[in-house]
């Protein structure tokens, strides 16, 4: 559209540039000069767009009326129109203005729709999977193909839960948490506080931020691998553990760690440079030695940002599904040990029900438990995501005093 | 005196020596994992390629296994590129350009939520929902745009095509590009801007002038870390896509990308065997791929940081 909010320096100034000279406002031509002369009235917009509304309701109910043909019959006889109408009664750079504006207003549209359509179909469907009573504390042992067929036909209630998943995800990640948050937390400080942009910072820096796009399933093969190896090499040197397979919770969690330690790195090295430089010039003038510096003073004062950037990098994690699917494998008991036997997490939990229902001819029960599951990690994602703002603004350092 | 001086100094030298090699392994500790994945992935797909019962080399076969899936993991993210790229760079302006900028934040952390939903659950919406929304859409395709390859075939009846994994793509790799385009436009030179405006640009002539000139590195880099995400991403493709063998059409089920066929082989495989190597092989594949597209987009970024002085 054409009234854009903020005026143009050029529509504000007038052609003549000094505004004191121009404009006469005598009473008989009410300030319609040069300044307004090209611009369009300012209710038009929204005048097109119920037009628009209107005719792609009609159009949409031609071909049956759905929601999708409604929004692009009227998108485009919108964009379409309000070019015409501006490049008519304008002229042609006005009008490409407008329509790139209603073309970044629609992409912005476009982007919030599956958003929207993702949220409300994963709470629509998953609310009453997660009503059933028992989901949250009971694990899938003892639930056959012969249960679900039973609550589909007979009208039992749909039993079976995710306490396992939650279990396992709890603990694969919380291990994942501690392999990863020192190693970033002391890269990173090598990275600010030690490295003087030799060649080996810059490379840290530079694999870092390549590390961040490594496709997760990679990151499960290796660890899957690398586990292989060691248990295999572990026990050729002290003769234990001879038949172990190197499915375990420690190895997903070693996946995800793979892939937490470059965000940790990342959010942690942003941190801790901008910490001020005064804190800790303040710090060695009083004879403190740079390692105590940094664990207490720079550390400190960066640790609200640390806290939630980890934060973020749990939230990430606790996702993955692919890393989590070739190490650990799943299973249909709660299992808390990370050393021994297979575990399953939350989203492995959600594939498996969706891909290999436990009753195949029956899937409604698996498809209810899997989506009210999904309901459940989109919970803990995105509260894990509130989370690590509230950290962030909650606990900031005291910006007042200097 | 000078004992106690020296003695805590030896102890505090001991300290400062200690904590700096510490943060220096922590550093060597992520290069060497790097280096470890690319070696354990190479040494354990040997078994894909030399196989000594089968008269060693088998290097053809295993690419006659490979470039399919090569091809549908490249066709995938290419959809899912084409429709997310010019969006995520709509999204970006809208934030950084467009948007009142009181709010201008917090719809940037509204698309942040995109990027917080985990693929899992892209997956399933779209298997259950995005899929079966498009199977009229593939039937009017098929219609009418039958003669070209791309939209032959049997249109799906399920919506599980290559198609419907690429638009799930697209909105798994909006927010990245949107985030890094949205940082750089940020970036731009106020005094460019305003400089164009008051030569009298339109907001239009004033982004096409000022902003993406200088942004036009970014906006690569950033599709191209999308593009990055969208290869490696596997289990939106895994539950989406009902994989095939390779084929041009788009719309009828078939094709298979690099990650979905680890993900839904490697449980099955049983350790050791030729299987297993066969999809670590794949996998190292596309880690190089990866690798090679992360390593272009990250070297864009720093080399025009270096000139841009934006930092």
């Amino acid at each position: 559209m054409t009234q854009t909010p903020t005026p143009t320096p050029a529509s504000v100034q007038g052609p003549s540039g000094a505004p004191g000279l121009s404009e006469p406002t005598s009473n008989g031509v009410p300030r319609r000069s040069s300044l307004t002369q090209n611009t369009l009235p300012s209710w038009l917009w929204i005048v097109m767009l119920g037009g628009s509304v209107i005719l792609g309701a009609a159009l949409s109910a031609l071909l049956g009326f759905n929601l999708a043909t409604f929004f692009i019959f009227t998108a485009v006889i919108y964009v379409i129109s309000s070019y015409i109408v501006t490049r008519t009664r304008v002229n042609r750079r006005r009008a490409t203005d407008g329509l790139w504006t209603n073309l970044v207003y629609l992409a912005f549209l476009i982007a919030l729709m599956p958003l929207v359509s993702v949220i409300w179909s994963v709470a629509s469907v998953g609310i009453p999977g997660l009503m059933t009573p028992g989901f949250m504390v009971s694990d899938m042992q003892g639930i056959t193909g012969l249960v679900d067929q039973a609550s589909q036909t007979e009208g039992a209630p749909v039993l079976g839960g995710i306490a396992h998943a939650l279990i396992g995800s709890l603990l694969i990640t919380l291990a994942a948490t501690a392999i990863s948050v020192p190693i970033g937390l002391l890269a990173s400080i090598y990275l600010v506080e030690y490295a003087k942009g030799g060649p080996l910072s810059r490379a840290i820096t530079f694999f870092v931020d390549v590390m961040t796009g490594i496709p997760s399933i990679v990151a499960g093969l290796f660890a899957g691998a690398a586990m292989a190896w060691f248990l295999s090499v572990f026990s050729g040197v002290t003769g234990l553990l001879t038949t172990q397979r190197s499915t375990l919770g420690i190895t997903a969690a070693i996946a995800l760690s793979v892939l937490m330690v470059p965000v940790v790195v990342r959010t942690t090295e942003e941190m801790l440079r901008v910490v001020p430089n005064e804190l800790r010039e303040a710090s060695y003038a009083l004879g403190v030695r740079k390692w105590r510096t940094i664990l207490k003073v720079v550390l400190p004062t960066a640790i609200s940002g640390i806290a939630s950037g980890v934060t973020l990098a749990i939230a990430r994690v606790i996702g993955e599904t692919a890393p989590i699917l070739v190490t650990a494998g799943f299973v249909v008991n709660t299992n808390w040990n990370l050393f021994q036997g297979w575990m399953t997490a939350l989203p492995v939990y959600i594939f498996r029900q969706f891909q290999n229902p436990t009753s195949p001819n029956f899937s409604d029960p698996s498809e209810q438990r899997a989506w009210a599951a999904a309901l459940v990690l989109i919970l803990i994602v995105m509260g894990l995501n509130l989370f690590a703002r509230l950290i962030a603004k909650l606990f900031a350092p005291k910006q007042a005093g200097r | 005196m000078t004992s106690s001086l020296t003695q805590s100094d030896k102890r505090g030298v001991a300290g400062d020596r200690v904590f700096s090699a510490l943060t220096l392994s922590a550093g060597v500790l992520i290069l060497l994992t790097l280096a470890f994945v690319a070696l354990f992935l190479t040494v354990n797909s040997r078994d894909a390629v030399y196989q000594e019962d089968q008269g060693g080399w088998i290097l053809t076969a295993f690419l006659d296994y490979a470039y399919p899936l090569v091809i549908g993991t490249l066709i995938a993210s290419f959809i899912a590129l084409i429709l997310a790229a010019p969006i995520a760079v709509g999204v970006a302006l809208y934030i950084s350009h467009y948007a009142p900028p009181r709010f201008s934040k917090s719809i940037g952390y509204v698309i942040d939520l995109l990027a917080a939903i985990p693929s899992v659950v892209y997956g399933a919406w779209g298997m259950s929902f995005l899929g079966p929304a498009l199977i009229p859409v593939y039937g009017w395709l098929h219609e009418n745009l039958g003669f070209i390859p791309l939209f032959a075939g049997d249109p799906s009846q399920t919506g599980r095509t290559i198609f419907t994994a690429g638009v799930v793509l697209g909105v798994m790799i909006l927010p990245i590009i949107t985030s890094v385009c949205r940082e750089i436009f940020i970036q731009t030179p106020k005094l460019h801007e305003e400089a164009a405006l008051a030569l009298g640009a339109t907001r239009w002539e004033m982004i096409k002038m000022s902003v993406f000139p200088f942004a036009r590195a970014g906006i690569i880099s950033g599709i191209m870390l999308g593009l990055g995400r969208a290869l490696g991403e596997t289990m939106a493709v895994a539950l989406v896509l009902s994989p095939g063998m390779l084929t041009a059409s788009l719309i009828s089920s078939g094709n298979s990308t690099i990650p979905a066929e680890i993900a839904l082989g490697f449980p099955e495989a049983p350790p050791g065997s030729e299987r297993q190597a066969q999809l670590i092989a794949i996998g190292l594949v596309l880690f190089l791929i990866t690798l090679l597209v992360n390593m272009t987009a990250r070297w864009i970024v720093s080399r025009h940081k270096e000139f841009s002085g934006a930092n």
